[in-house]
């Protein structure tokens, strides 16, 4: 990276705190939500990751002569309508949701940026019609676009990231090329071109590095909304399909069916859900405090 | 101004043409159609040629330019055309569920400000107190729940404290407004707390930002009522921000509809959608998600036009 560029960042990125060692105990006891929040994100990454010695019970296993067991001594968070038990369930639906989530955020950011960059950098007719197909695309509502992309490509794992990266790059691509309209005039582009550098060279190696604050914050602002989407497919039925573990799945049919007899059904998926969009949304509010105050997500 | 609301008015088509465009053929690209799918639902193994004639009967065999110009064209009639899974017009199909989704959206946008205004102004008040974290608190969970979640949690909770659940058939206001009213409220709940939330916090940075203002401290020098200036100075001032995010917001009450109507078995708009993906209807899909863009569109454009209003100073060229 070109000298300029490095001070650049570090005198227009003022807080890059969590780039710093130590920074982690900074955020946590300077933002104490977000530091919550943080904590929750990396208790539910573990949960992930280890659910196979977390978890009691085979989350796919039915078990007929247990069905609609309350929660109790066996079963802490009971069991559901084909005898499968809620707990092993969640945790295993954990790895759904971080996945969609990780993955549809990851993927549409990026590409949202790469794409706000290069219209920022080129601009004219080529941004113009960019902008335009952005512009159509925002005037789907979220879950709209969403559920328009399932209905093209089907539903299942990776459709379901499909259907909820797609939306997201419009969005990013916005905050992004907002961002990175003020770089096109910086020196250090201009010197870079000069210097014979390419235009590929030029958006990946000074200006893409610029972004990178508005990218943080985008990725962690859609995380919350991307595990929210996924659990609103897959309860549409349009999402994830049985038998996988996935939060929004456990909460249709006999969860609202068998509501009043088994109400654990219903509440412990619902519970995660909203614990993990908590965390992401906390964490991701923190995060843009203390990356850029004045940043507006649309 | 009326040019303004003209040429805005003009700049509508193209976007809403591109959305019809993007629809159609993300449709089309699809592998399978509604015919296979009526099929395979039926279980009978069918011939190539009865699959074909149906195909025929319904306009797929034509070149996809042609049927694309000929929708347009009927769109610019005010015809849509027929639903491809029921047959019937689906005008029709939309009229009679359009009732029931508007005036659940508007209910939930009411439950919204109903919230929103009065606690993120509380909240502003009472800054760095219980009060304004339990605001705060609560707002943030608002956006965390998902509204069909706690339309489940709704019902479970008459269910098993009063063994009664909100009626599943639906009635008009027209006939019965306390029935109706009974029934609809819930969902409207559901939909409006995490509509709020975003509201609430938006109207507690709007209203401390404005109680920050000189006027502020000029009513109160001059010695008026504290709720003369809480209700007049300030909150007519932060009126404007909190506008916006209501209308911008309007997305989060339409993707709350479209689940909330599934928990509480409303056969409303957001019903109809999920279920014309689901059968592949490719003509009702493209009409609803042109109706849908075209909500949005115009309440962003309404969005404007209020501010115009309620800011003097704001003039449209």
């Amino acid at each position: 990276m070109p000298g300029s560029t490095r001070a650049f960042i570090t005198n227009n990125l003022r807080a890059p705190i969590l780039f710093r060692p130590g920074s982690a105990l900074d955020f946590i006891s300077s933002r104490p939500l977000g530091g919550a929040g943080a904590i929750i994100i990396v208790l539910m990454i573990a949960a992930a990751l280890l659910a196979n010695f977390f978890a009691p019970y085979d989350p796919l296993a039915n078990n007929y002569g247990a069905m609609f067991e309350a929660p109790g001594v066996h079963h802490w968070l009971g069991t559901d309508s084909f005898g499968r038990d809620v707990l092993s369930r969640i945790l295993y639906g954990s790895r759904t949701a971080l996945w969609v989530g990780f993955c549809s955020s990851l993927f549409g950011t990026s590409i949202g940026a790469l794409i706000g960059v290069s219209c920022a950098y080129f601009g004219g007719k080529a941004d113009l019609f960019m902008q335009r197909l952005m512009d159509i695309l925002l005037s789907f509502p979220l879950i709209v676009l969403a559920l328009v992309v399932v209905a093209v490509s089907g539903s299942g794992l990776w459709n379901v990231i499909l259907a909820i990266t797609i939306p997201m790059i419009p969005r990013a691509a916005l905050v992004v090329r907002s961002s990175a309209l003020a770089l096109r005039q910086m020196l250090f582009v201009e010197a870079a071109l000069t210097l014979g550098s390419s235009h590929w060279r030029v958006i990946s190696r000074h200006m893409l590095p610029n972004v990178m604050a508005p990218y943080l914050i985008m990725l962690t602002a859609f995380l919350g909304q991307a595990i929210l989407l996924e659990a609103s497919l897959s309860f549409l039925g349009l999402g994830v399909a049985e038998p996988t573990a996935a939060w929004g799945l456990m909460l249709r049919g006999a969860a609202v069916e068998f509501a009043e007899r088994a109400p654990w059904m219903a509440l412990f998926p619902g519970l995660a859900i909203s614990l993990a969009v908590f965390a992401f949304n906390v964490f991701g509010d923190s995060l843009r405090d203390a990356l850029d105050p004045k940043l507006r997500l649309p | 101004m009326r040019q303004y609301v003209l040429k805005r008015l003009l700049l509508m088509i193209p976007t809403l043409f591109g959305v019809a465009l993007l629809v159609f053929f993300l449709l089309r690209v699809a592998p399978g159609d509604i015919v296979e799918l009526k099929y395979a639902g039926s279980g009978t193994f069918a011939p190539k040629e009865a699959l074909d004639r149906e195909r025929k009967q319904l306009g797929l065999d034509k070149p996809l330019a042609y049927q694309f110009v000929s929708w347009i064209a009927g769109i610019a009639r005010f015809d849509f055309g027929d639903s491809m899974w029921t047959g019937r017009p689906i005008i029709e199909e939309i009229k009679i569920r359009l009732e029931l989704s508007l005036q659940l959206a508007v209910m939930a946008t009411v439950v919204a400000m109903l919230l929103a205004v009065p606690l993120g102004t509380l909240a502003a008040l009472k800054q760095d107190t219980w009060v304004d974290y339990a605001v705060r608190i609560f707002s943030i969970a608002g956006l965390a729940m998902p509204s069909f979640w706690l339309g489940i949690v709704i019902i479970l909770g008459f269910l098993i404290v009063f063994k009664w659940m909100p009626p599943l058939t639906f009635t008009s206001f027209w006939t019965d407004p306390r029935a109706n009213l009974a029934q609809l409220i819930w969902p409207a709940l559901a939909v409006g707390y995490r509509y709020s939330a975003m509201a609430t916090r938006m109207t507690r940075s709007a209203v401390l930002e404005v109680l920050r203002e000189d006027y502020v401290r000029t009513a109160r020098a001059k010695g008026l009522w504290e709720r003369a200036v809480v209700l007049k100075h300030a909150l007519s001032n932060a009126l404007l921000p909190i506008v916006t995010v209501i209308g911008l917001e309007f997305a989060f009450l339409l993707g709350g509809l479209v689940v909330t109507e599934q928990v509480f078995n409303l056969n409303g708009i957001g019903m109809l959608f999920v279920e014309s993906i689901t059968h592949r209807d490719y003509t009702m899909t493209q009409a609803l998600v042109l109706l849908v863009s075209f909500a949005f569109i115009f309440m962003n454009f309404m969005v404007d036009l209020l501010y115009a209003w309620l800011d003097p100073r704001i003039h449209y060229q």
